[in-house]
């Protein structure tokens, strides 16, 4: 029985949509196995983001002609797309910004600087992407708030009693990732953010890498915010998402003052737009959200049903092959967990084995993958990360694995 | 030879392994702190000077085999030299691994030019050079430790 069969997925067949596979690398195809930093993008993708240059492009909300009404048409369009993704209530519930980054310091500038005050609490977790982190520290900083983080195992799973213990009639916003990027962690959001809501406390989840991998259903989650990028989820860089209950979004000051997020403009003051518009000042990536549009129903068309199954078998499937070699360890061994592979290979750096990796066409991320207090937590400087994506091959971790043998040999 | 190979040379894997002078210094009239925050390196350069002559090195820190290897040449290339030797070696060290060394000056540099393979790599010229900042730093406005 062949990989591709048992996936549901003509994995062969995809990776001709996706032009940038096909490349050889220092002499050898390209594997390529950084799919958590950045994905591919499929030729609908690209070809979207041309046609919109070649053929469509105007600015939106503003002129009164052919071009502009079409162009404000295809990205509203997509903000209702992005709505039916998440399954928010409404496409005003979905502001576009930079990527997730810029969707967390949203939050916390706007709804943190107006609500968080002295002595206030921001519990996040300790596996958090530095951008659900320093956004925090920086709004503690700003508000005399603090911030407190839920330890995590040794394998790599929030230490749940230490999260009951944390949650305090103190505690304002519990803000924790979907996925770890550094260990590939599920964690039971669901059940955390019910939780931190029986405390009447505010709850944003970095859907980052969630976002690729499985279903995000906002209504299901319970959670009041949340991000993702466009990029990570096979779409163009220079876009993102936030979700935002539309009661809470209501309620929030601007962010960003400009064009477009106002009501009125005198030399003396303004008012200002209603939510999603209040929270976009600017001319924005209007491009870059239709071809995160065409990289939706891109995903849409795989579902994530096949593309879960087709991911988690090639997560055993390297588990399996990678996990055992000799001198290898795992970083990240939680029971449930999407296709991340971190581990450290005894006495040889990380960015070592990137180089010999490199050098045989593989394409891995080596680092402390921004979230250095998980490398603190494991004791390690930084880690090697394979991350995978549905077009990934079993003859690909096979290289992984070979290349991880050559690295052994070298360091010796 | 392939790129690889001529990145990681014998001479560098072997240092890497064992590398020289790796150790604190209790004596030590000036040390520096070196970090890249890319890759989460981190070393401490300690000198003892006398007068204008680097009397003794040493090194500690973690990091890959070129920033390691890196280190530990670089200690023994500049024990006993001036500080302007010590300079001058730096900067042709540093033209050597951005590729910018003029052909022929590589023997000046020793030992130290096995890393010549590095301006093929160029993210990995800080790794090479981050050994020779924290130097130039502790020589330059080193914090002076309190006699113990």
């Amino acid at each position: 029985m062949t990989a591709t069969a048992t996936a549901g997925l003509d994995v062969e067949q995809l990776r001709k949509d996706f032009p940038i596979l096909s490349q050889r690398v220092r002499g050898k195809p390209l594997v390529y196995l950084d799919n958590a930093a950045t994905s591919q993008k499929p030729r609908s993708v690209i070809d979207a983001v041309g046609r919109f240059y070649s053929a469509e492009n105007a600015n939106i909300h503003r002129g009164v002609h052919f071009l502009s009404e079409r162009a404000t048409g295809a990205y509203e369009a997509v903000r209702g797309r992005i709505a039916r993704f998440l399954n928010a209530s409404s496409p005003g519930e979905i502001v576009f910004t930079r990527g997730t980054t810029e969707a967390i310091n949203l939050v916390a500038q706007s709804w943190g600087r107006s609500t968080v005050q002295p002595g206030d609490e921001i519990l996040v977790t300790g596996m958090e992407h530095h951008s659900n982190l320093v956004p925090w520290q920086l709004l503690a900083s700003q508000t005399g708030a603090s911030v407190r983080a839920v330890p995590i195992t040794d394998s790599g799973e929030l230490d749940l009693d230490a999260f009951d213990r944390l949650l305090t009639d103190r505690t304002r916003l519990l803000a924790l990732t979907y996925i770890s990027n550094a260990l590939g962690t599920i964690n039971p959001v669901r059940e955390l953010v019910a939780r931190a809501r029986e405390h009447g406390v505010v709850t944003l989840v970095d859907g980052a890498q969630a976002a690729p991998h499985l279903p995000v259903d906002v209504q299901a989650l319970g959670c009041d915010f949340l991000a993702f990028s466009g990029h990570k989820v096979f779409g163009p860089t220079g876009v993102g998402v936030l979700y935002g209950r539309e009661a809470l979004l209501e309620r929030m000051p601007p962010w960003q003052g400009g064009g477009d997020m106002i009501e009125t403009v005198t030399l003396e003051g303004s008012t200002f737009a209603r939510p999603p518009a209040r929270f976009e000042a600017g001319t924005p990536m209007i491009a870059a959200v239709i071809g995160l549009g065409a990289a939706l129903d891109y995903v849409g068309s795989l579902g994530f049903g096949p593309i879960g199954a087709r991911e988690d078998e090639l997560l055993a499937y390297a588990t399996e092959q990678v996990g055992d070699l000799d001198g290898l360890r795992l970083v990240g061994t939680a029971r449930r967990k999407a296709g991340v592979l971190s581990f450290v290979v005894d006495g040889v750096h990380p960015h070592d084995v990137s180089a010999v990796l490199d050098d045989e066409g593989i394409a891995v991320r080596a680092g402390h993958h921004c979230a250095q207090p998980v490398m603190r937590r494991f004791g390690v400087p930084a880690t090697v990360r394979a991350s995978f994506a549905f077009y990934n091959t079993r003859e690909e971790i096979d290289a992984l694995a070979r290349g991880l043998r050559r690295v052994r040999t070298l360091f010796a | 030879m392939s790129s690889l190979s001529e990145l990681y040379q014998n001479v560098i894997l072997e240092h890497n392994r064992s590398p020289r002078n790796y150790r604190p210094m209790a004596d030590a009239d000036r040390h520096a702190e070196g970090h890249n925050p890319l890759c989460g390196d981190q070393l401490t350069v300690w000198i003892r000077t006398k007068g204008d002559v680097i009397e003794d090195v040493s090194f500690q820190g973690s990091g890959c085999a070129i920033s390691r290897a890196s280190a530990s040449l670089m200690t023994s290339a500049v024990k006993g030299k001036t500080r302007q030797e010590a300079a001058l070696l730096f900067d042709r060290f540093h033209r050597l691994v951005t590729g910018a060394l003029a052909p022929g000056d590589a023997e000046t540099l020793g030992k130290l030019a096995v890393f010549s393979g590095v301006s093929e790599f160029p993210i990995r010229v800080k790794c090479a050079s981050l050994s020779w900042h924290t130097l130039k730093a502790a020589l330059d406005r080193g914090t002076a430790q309190p006699t113990i």
